[in-house]
């Protein structure tokens, strides 16, 4: 098979802490793989060596046939980078910055123009093009970064969390952005927290955890793996929950967790719910939150390595930050 | 070209054993695309832009209004002729150090992340930021000679001989503004680069011919003063301005330059790629 990105043994430590320990990562030439993981699993690290921003401790990556240590210009060449933050400059306007990158690239002035004006179209961009970033909005900025990174027609193209901290609505456009891409050929590298995100982009997740690769598959084969959906029970008086508890485990024939007054069970079929129902109105039983749901990412690294996340690193996601697809819980407990 | 926006340029490349290198033009082209980016946002500055303009108002119009009669022993307008090439070369210097400040809070930003990832010179981030700072220099000097003239400064010159005592004096701050560059990736915080600055900087500009003539000054201070870099391209530009012998500062001057880029470019380089791989 063709691989546009082939790595082996990426380790990568900071003083006493590792931050990569021994991550091999293969994604074939045209296919999306989609990076899955809490803060701190090393997502960002791997994405940064591989695009030539970090040099690695220990391992080596091959980006397009080129060693990102041996020839890192050629691999420079081939690769396009959004990162987590926006790497646009605030000052410039939209257009200013794609001007720029084009200009950086070897572009004449004139194709530099024209190369921005068809982005900005494409990207939905062409009416604010004239505005400083400063004024753009957060689903705006990350289209405009996506942009910046496709000046050069990048044939590999890395996604760090290209979604964290927009709303539903911005997220569903930078989606359907990179299904585009995708259809159009690229190779993509996308690392992100939310499980929907891979399922939706990715033919194939690759799970970190510390530092470590802990599985990999196509989503399907992952979802099977953490066991489908959740049924989700909080009963009205918390004085109910032992009963509740017997109800759903006599019906699912889990144990169900209990946290904070809400029961969680495995729910292999989905007449669960309505089974569930039935027997808490025959009992005189009420429920304030009856409910099925995809297994959070908490519950996928439950399944995955049998732990509950690395806990976030030093910086808290913003409120803002939080997604607010139902199944893409944040890995704070 | 391919004809869809976002498909991607497949054109393959052959395997190269030879690892690519980005060449001197090249570097130079992506540095002068930098700097039009940090003219750019400088001219979008309000604050940046004031202090520029006001910094050479209030020194100039301090000393020689202030200490102006007391230094000079009662002739303003003498001591007038003599410290405004001083007080150009003073503001320059003190302009030059802000990039380090300046770069500190940039580099931190994405932007420089996506330029590391571009197949671009890793230098060129840098030497684009230190030719950005021509425009703010420039601004300083052009208010400088304004006032100057308005308050009666005559320069004795000619118009070859002034342009290339301004264009020296960039210069100038250019190469010594390799020094805060360098601060600026190794100390990495706004305040730290600016505190080193300022030690650096005060006894470089008093300890000179910039107010007051070396002769006047103790053995061991006017030795200092005689290979101070400051005196030194104050003392040029005196002479191309029309006041005094060229060769001799010039020459000072040029070597304390080429001395600044080459120490200083090469370690600010290096503090840059160990900062960011």
């Amino acid at each position: 098979m063709d691989y546009a990105i082939r790595a082996e043994g990426l380790v990568k430590k900071y003083g006493d802490s590792t931050a990569l320990d021994g991550v091999d990562l293969e994604v074939p030439a045209g296919k999306v793989v989609g990076v899955l993981g809490p803060n701190g699993a090393g997502k960002t690290t791997t994405v940064r060596i591989l695009a030539t921003l970090l040099r690695p401790d220990a391992g080596h990556a091959v980006i397009g046939g080129h060693d990102i240590a041996k020839d890192p210009v050629r691999v420079r060449q081939l690769i396009g980078l959004t990162g987590q933050y926006a790497s646009v400059d605030e000052t410039l306007s939209g257009a200013e910055n794609l001007v720029l990158i084009g200009r950086l690239l070897g572009l004449s002035r004139r194709d530099a123009k024209a190369r921005a004006a068809e982005l900005l179209e494409k990207f939905s961009l062409a009416e604010a093009a004239k505005r400083p970033i400063a004024t753009f909005s957060g689903g705006m900025r990350r289209r405009l970064d996506l942009a910046a990174s496709l000046v050069g027609r990048p044939r590999i193209l890395f996604l760090d969390e290209p979604t964290t901290g927009l709303d539903p609505h911005a997220r569903q456009e930078v989606w359907d952005v990179v299904k585009r891409l995708v259809a159009d050929g690229s190779t993509v590298l996308l690392t992100t927290q939310y499980l929907e995100e891979a399922d939706q982009l990715a033919d194939s997740i690759t799970v970190f955890d510390k530092g470590r690769k802990v599985a990999e598959g196509r989503p399907g084969e992952l979802k099977r793996r953490v066991g489908g959906q959740i049924l989700q029970v909080r009963p009205s008086m918390p004085a109910d929950v032992p009963q509740v508890a017997a109800i759903l485990a006599e019906l699912s024939g889990h144990t169900p967790a209990e946290e904070s007054g809400v029961l969680t069970v495995p729910a292999d079929e989905p007449l669960l719910v309505s089974a569930v129902a039935r027997r808490l109105d025959g009992a005189g039983l009420s429920a304030d939150e009856l409910g099925l749901r995809l297994p959070s990412l908490d519950e996928v690294f439950l399944a995955l390595t049998g732990h509950a996340p690395a806990a976030p690193d030093a910086e808290p996601a913003a409120p803002d930050a939080e997604p607010a697809a139902p199944d893409a819980e944040p890995a704070v407990a | 070209m391919a004809t869809d926006t976002l498909a991607p340029d497949t054109a393959s490349t052959p395997a190269h054993t030879k690892p690519a290198r980005i060449g001197l033009v090249p570097t130079l082209h992506h540095s002068l695309a930098l700097a039009g980016r940090g003219a750019t946002k400088f001219l979008r500055s309000p604050i940046q832009l004031v202090d520029v303009v006001l910094t050479p108002i209030i020194s100039l119009l301090m000393f020689v209004y202030l200490f102006g009669k007391a230094i000079s022993g009662g002739d303003p307008d003498a001591y007038l002729q003599w410290v405004v090439p001083g007080v150009m070369v003073m503001t320059v210097f003190q302009a030059s150090i802000g990039i380090g400040v300046a770069l500190t809070t940039d580099a931190a930003t994405g932007i420089f992340d996506r330029f590391r990832s571009m197949p671009i010179a890793r230098s060129a981030p840098l030497i684009g930021a230190v030719l950005a700072d021509f425009i703010r220099y420039a601004v300083c000097l052009g208010t400088l000679i304004v006032l100057a003239l308005v308050m009666g400064y005559r320069p004795d010159t000619t118009v070859p001989a002034a342009l290339a005592a301004l264009g020296l004096l960039i210069a100038f701050a250019m190469s010594f503004s390799w020094i805060s560059v360098y601060l600026g990736m190794l100390v990495k915080t706004p305040g730290s680069v600016q505190g080193l600055m300022t030690i650096l900087v005060l006894p470089l500009t008093f300890a000179s011919s910039v107010f007051v003539k070396p002769e006047g000054m103790p053995g061991w201070l006017q030795a200092w003063s005689d290979v101070n870099p400051v005196s030194l391209m104050a003392d040029t530009t005196r002479g191309l301005l029309g006041d005094g012998a060229v060769a001799s500062p010039l020459t000072g001057s040029l070597a304390w330059m080429a001395g600044m880029v080459v120490v200083f470019l090469p370690l600010a380089m290096r503090a840059y790629r160990k900062n960011n791989g």
